[in-house]
């Protein structure tokens, strides 16, 4: 038991964040001092929220390439409600941002389920029609720091038992979507429908609306990140987050997420979230340019892929009938 | 029917293409043992089997796809081989399939000479020579098309012809035809005789695949027979009747022997009635018993399957009546199928059954987790459990029930497929195509475990394609042809004979 853990794909990303940190301290030790790397973490909550979400639609054979776009929508849409009711309580403009992105990716999974359209075509489209939507209800102006009251932009920075907000809130989705995926039907649902969708079918399963409620949580995942960036860099406009769907995707392929589906945890997803987060926080640091920040990510992709398809090609197939007794 | 001897054919000419004593195994199965095969320029020769007979393997060890275990093969008495599907058409021997192989988005003519196109001095594409060249083809065969047209602009029969003149293009002298009239209408048909006689008339030697007796006594020659992989007759087409042929290909010794079962059909659990489909199947009315196996036979693409599906809730019967139980039900989902007590185990069970990611104790308990689970939440220990007592009862050997399913051996993945169906407690079980592909000792395996079921009370629809199997297992079989039901066989009416009369329709 405890051999497999310790060869898991899961085991060998966090041997390999712990190497890098290990390396950086060999350049600047700062770096691995506890408060540093909550420092890290905590920068890398967004990440590992979308990361999360993006998991569970790539789980189910999908991908959602919309995510940075609806956390720019959300993100735009409870910073004028703010501006608008500077006296709501934040607690309720979370749930307007869980809420508005939900329905976005909602919107996507209707695309994707009952009008059978490729997710990778429905995502494109609405990443820039939600992108569009930023523009058209802030008129391209930006919601800047004086506008937004002082309790909208505190909760993500205040702090409980000196760690902040955010990063809690990423804590708590670690813990909830790891239930979900491993102790409820549902998540074992998308589970099924990515390793075989037919087979799927076949015991019972709607793998449309499976995948309906994996990109349903994939949005209210990016509607909650999308008021914590607003909040947390007191700024709102219409390119926030720009692109940054492509690192919540190589965050998840680095994770070990299959994207022919069926294969991943969040656990991955968390640990590849973290790789590049602190790659992107680390090499500054150590006097590294940012085009080589950039080919280290594009590089960590392509190790991760060869080594999950090399993991997955050695286990092999137990034919020899020696092979099959209980070890 | 005496068997006849290969040397008697010599007689007409020499055979451009012969097989001697070809054999072709895979692991666990001898698909070909020692056939033997002649083909003769000018003639047609009707090779003719049960489904596993071995045609399919037969036609890919011509076209170089397979290579022979054993054997030789001659073309024109001197002995070849053919390493790659290449050599196989460079010596003449082209093949038109089933299901044609081409492609949408090239013109007629790119289709007809993909890979062989003439070139010009420079090594481009000689557009013009092609064109000119597939007209020629196209008007030889009576097609009227235009070469520059778009593949998919044309109908399923003129895609047809141009996989025929395809097959033409190389200059072919042996032609292999599988099946070739299984989606053509009845005028196509006539059209496609009227091209097998110019063939003949141009010399070429034709192998004609077929399960239909009308088109195999209107216009082979020849005919071979093949069954179980093994060659029982050849000779010519007038010195027999169809009732000769049909003894040929079902005519085995029963050396399979299947479990002794109590053939008496407990309280009935489901009846069906006027079950039909827009384009599939049509008035498909049965009963069903507690502890009886009702079989299903039929040609390949009879609709037996389909029905299976509309009875599962896969797709939707246009009309017609499920009982189950004696209370009247609609199934619109397979979820609603197996909360009713009603399971399929489909054909292809390992694209259709095994989720090989995930664990083999998941796969169990998949279709069962709403027994497994309260609120929603998993109560793994159930699952374990659940997972545990299936597997045992199908004797499955693996490490750990947390092992994922993918690195099981194919025969065990199918019992954990089993045994996730048995797990649902159903009160009917539809098997389709139980044991096919795999060897006849997992075979028995099967048949003895669908008689303990029965025994044990559940009703068991079975779908095959076997005869022996079909007779040695069912207590009832329903024959279907082109999506009806010809015939319902059961005690001394149920012989192999009689199965594929039904099923051919003579």
């Amino acid at each position: 038991m405890l051999k497999r853990y310790l060869t898991s794909r899961e085991a060998l990303l966090f041997a390999a964040i712990v190497a890098l940190c290990l390396l950086i301290a060999t350049r600047f030790a700062g770096f691995v001092a506890p408060s540093n790397l909550l420092r890290v973490f905590n920068d890398t909550s967004p990440l590992i929220l979308l990361a999360i979400g993006q998991m569970i639609v790539i789980l189910t054979k999908c991908i959602d390439l919309s995510v940075a776009a609806n956390l720019a929508l959300s993100g735009m849409c409870v910073a004028m409600l703010n501006l608008a009711y500077p006296d709501l309580p934040v607690a309720v403009i979370v749930m307007v941002a869980i809420g508005l992105g939900a329905l976005m990716g909602m919107f996507n999974g209707i695309l994707v389920w009952k009008l059978a359209i490729p997710p990778i075509v429905v995502t494109l489209g609405t990443l820039t029609i939600y992108r569009g939507f930023v523009f058209l209800v802030s008129d391209g102006s930006w919601v800047n720091s004086h506008q937004m009251s002082p309790a909208f932009k505190a909760f993500p920075r205040s702090e409980l038992l000196g760690i902040p907000m955010m990063s809690w809130v990423a804590l708590a989705a670690i813990v909830i979507f790891t239930v979900v995926m491993t102790r409820t039907t549902l998540g074992r649902a998308f589970y099924a429908v990515g390793g075989n969708p037919h087979a799927a079918t076949y015991t019972g399963l709607n793998v449309g609306r499976t995948q309906f409620w994996a990109f349903t949580i994939s949005g209210a995942l990016a509607g909650l990140t999308g008021y914590l960036w607003v909040s947390r860099y007191a700024v709102a406009y219409v390119d926030i987050a720009g692109g940054f769907e492509l690192d919540v995707v190589a965050a998840c392929v680095i994770g070990g997420i299959s994207i022919a589906g069926g294969i991943g945890t969040v656990g991955g997803a968390v640990l590849g979230a973290l790789f590049l987060g602190i790659i992107k926080n680390a090499l500054p640091v150590v006097d590294i340019s940012p085009f080589w920040q950039m080919a280290i990510s594009g590089a960590a992709i392509i190790i991760a892929v060869i080594v999950n398809s090399r993991t997955r090609r050695n286990t092999g197939r137990i034919i020899l009938k020696s092979a099959e007794k209980p070890a | 029917m005496q068997m006849q001897s290969p040397a008697l054919a010599s007689a007409d000419a020499v055979p451009v293409l012969a097989l001697d004593r070809v054999t072709k195994s895979f692991p666990g199965v001898t698909a070909l043992d020692q056939v033997t095969l002649a083909l003769y320029p000018g003639q047609v020769t009707a090779l003719v089997g049960e489904n596993g007979a071995g045609k399919s393997t037969l036609v890919k060890i011509l076209t170089g796809i397979y290579q022979p275990s054993d054997g030789t093969i001659k073309v024109d008495g001197a002995d070849i081989r053919f390493p790659t599907a290449r050599d196989a058409t460079r010596a003449g021997i082209t093949a038109i399939h089933q299901e044609t192989v081409l492609f949408d988005e090239l013109s007629v003519a790119e289709n007809i000479f993909l890979g062989h196109a003439p070139r010009t001095r420079l090594g481009l594409i000689d557009w013009r020579t092609m064109n000119s060249r597939a007209q020629d083809i196209l008007t030889g065969i009576g097609a009227h098309l235009n070469p520059e047209a778009k593949l998919r602009d044309l109908g399923i029969a003129n895609k047809h012809l141009v996989a025929i003149a395809r097959a033409l293009s190389v200059d072919a002298r042996v032609v292999i035809m599988d099946e070739p009239t299984a989606a053509l209408s009845h005028t196509e048909i006539h059209e496609l005789y009227e091209l097998v006689e110019k063939l003949k008339a141009q010399g070429k030697a034709i192998l004609f695949i077929s399960h239909k007796f009308d088109e195999i006594f209107r216009i082979a020659d020849r005919y071979t027979v093949f069954r179980d992989g093994q060659f029982i007759s050849e000779g010519h087409i007038r010195d027999i009747d169809e009732s000769d042929l049909v003894k040929m290909m079902v005519g085995r010794d029963m050396d399979q022997v299947f479990p002794p079962r109590d053939r008496n059909p407990g309280a009935q659990v489901m009846s069906v009635s006027g079950l039909c489909h827009p384009t599939e199947f049509d008035d498909i009315s049965f009963d069903l018993g507690r502890g009886e196996i009702l079989g299903f036979y039929g040609l390949v693409g009879a609709g037996r399957s389909e029905i299976m599906q509309a009875l599962f809730g896969i797709t939707r019967p246009s009309g017609g009546t499920v009982t189950i139980d004696g209370a009247a039900i609609t199934i619109t989902s397979p979820a609603d199928a197996i909360a009713a007590g009603l399971v399929y185990v489909p054909e292809d069970r390992g694209h259709q059954g095994a989720i090989t990611p995930l664990p083999i104790f998941q796969n169990v308990t998949l279709p069962s987790l709403g027994r497994t689970s309260r609120n929603g939440f998993l109560r793994l220990a159930e699952e374990f459990d659940l997972a545990r007592e299936y597997t045992q009862r199908l004797d499955l050997r693996a490490a750990s029930l947390d092992a994922e399913l993918g690195t099981l051996s194919g025969g065990n993945q199918q019992k954990v497929v089993i045994a996730k169906w048995l797990a649902t407690q159903p009160k009917i079980i539809i098997l389709d195509e139980p044991t096919k592909g795999i060897d006849i000792g997992s075979k028995a395996a099967v048949h003895a475990f669908m008689a303990e079921l029965a025994a044990q009370g559940l009703a068991v629809i079975m779908v095959s394609s076997e005869i022996p199997e079909v007779v040695g297992m069912s207590d009832r079989v329903i024959v279907m042809r082109e999506g009806r039901m010809v015939a319902e066989l059961s005690g001394d009416d149920l012989t192999p004979e009689k199965l594929v009369r039904q099923a051919a329709g003579i």
